[in-house]
């Protein structure tokens, strides 16, 4: 099982938490001016990278704030966690040594 | 109908277990045991909002806790961090009336929210020198006094089930926080966890 940090309480077992796909997708500005094809995109296209992965949790039996996750897809390593509003780069997330 | 007042006195979630929780307690080791009817008001409020913050220590006697899983208490009354917008509020029984009319006046300036919860939840106490090591069976929560101590609070699971666990005093004493629904299952489980000791 995963130890994910959660950005206000700290680190708890996965089982608490709920998975949101790919962070960092941005609503379109105009979705009546973009193509359907964009529009598709937008809605389902997302990357499968193995490595590092930026991507959204929901701490659905803790304080059920959604967060962002630095996670490595082929290691399960998780580099770290930032709330919502935070950008990946920034240091004041919950960060997690690794092994 | 619905104006008069309740004509049978209120049932607790877990009445007629008195006999299992004295069977399954061990005088001093670990005792399980009900408090129902506490009072719990739920406050949604901008932590940013300081004029707010101070209106309902005004009201109530209790600082709102800014550090997420930690409880204030002051005047009787209680204040667990649930998310960083939103607080429990635990009082003594028959207190929810009074909590939520002088908050909803003291607040009545601010966005806020002020609900009275307390059907929401009963409370189970885990008290004693082995209280740590039963919640540990069904909890994967670090509780160890370094990091989990009097004063701090939780919302995590116990065998599946959701529960808001408070830790009140060095004892250990335990509140867990359950749904009615989920108590009598919560019961049955911990009362076997306390067979070991």
């Amino acid at each position: 099982m995963l130890l994910i940090s959660c950005p206000w309480c700290g680190e708890r077992d996965e089982v608490e938490f709920h998975y949101g796909g790919e962070s960092h997708i941005a609503y379109p500005d105009d979705p009546e001016a973009i193509t359907d094809d964009a529009w598709g995109e937008f809605l389902f296209v997302r990357n499968n990278p193995s490595g590092e992965f930026r991507e959204r949790w929901l701490h659905t039996h803790g304080c059920r704030r959604w967060f962002n996750l630095l996670r490595d897809t082929s290691t399960h390593e998780i580099v770290r966690s930032y709330r919502m509003g935070e950008s990946a780069d920034q240091s004041s997330g919950a960060e997690r040594e690794s092994d | 109908m619905a104006s008069s007042a309740p004509s049978e006195p209120r049932m607790a979630p877990l009445s007629g277990w008195e006999s299992r929780f004295v069977e399954a307690s061990e005088s001093g080791v670990v005792e399980l045991g009900e408090r129902p009817f506490l009072a719990h008001v739920n406050l949604r409020l901008d932590p940013s909002n300081l004029s707010a913050r101070a209106r309902v220590r005004e009201t109530l006697g209790v600082e709102l806790p800014l550090s997420p899983n930690t409880v204030s208490d002051g005047a009787g009354h209680a204040a667990l961090w649930l998310a960083p917008d939103e607080w429990l509020l635990v009082g003594p029984t028959g207190s929810e009336g009074e909590i939520v009319g002088s908050l909803q006046g003291a607040l009545a300036p601010y966005h806020h929210s002020v609900l009275d919860i307390t059907a929401n939840r009963t409370t189970l106490e885990l008290v004693g020198s082995r209280a740590r090591e039963v919640l540990a069976t069904g909890c994967g929560l670090d509780l160890h006094p370094r990091v989990f101590g009097p004063g701090r609070c939780a919302q995590t699971l116990y065998a599946k089930t959701q529960l808001v666990v408070w830790q009140i005093d060095d004892v250990p004493t335990f509140r867990l926080l359950v749904r009615p629904s989920f108590a009598p299952y919560l019961a049955e489980f911990l009362c076997d966890a306390m067979l070991e000791w």
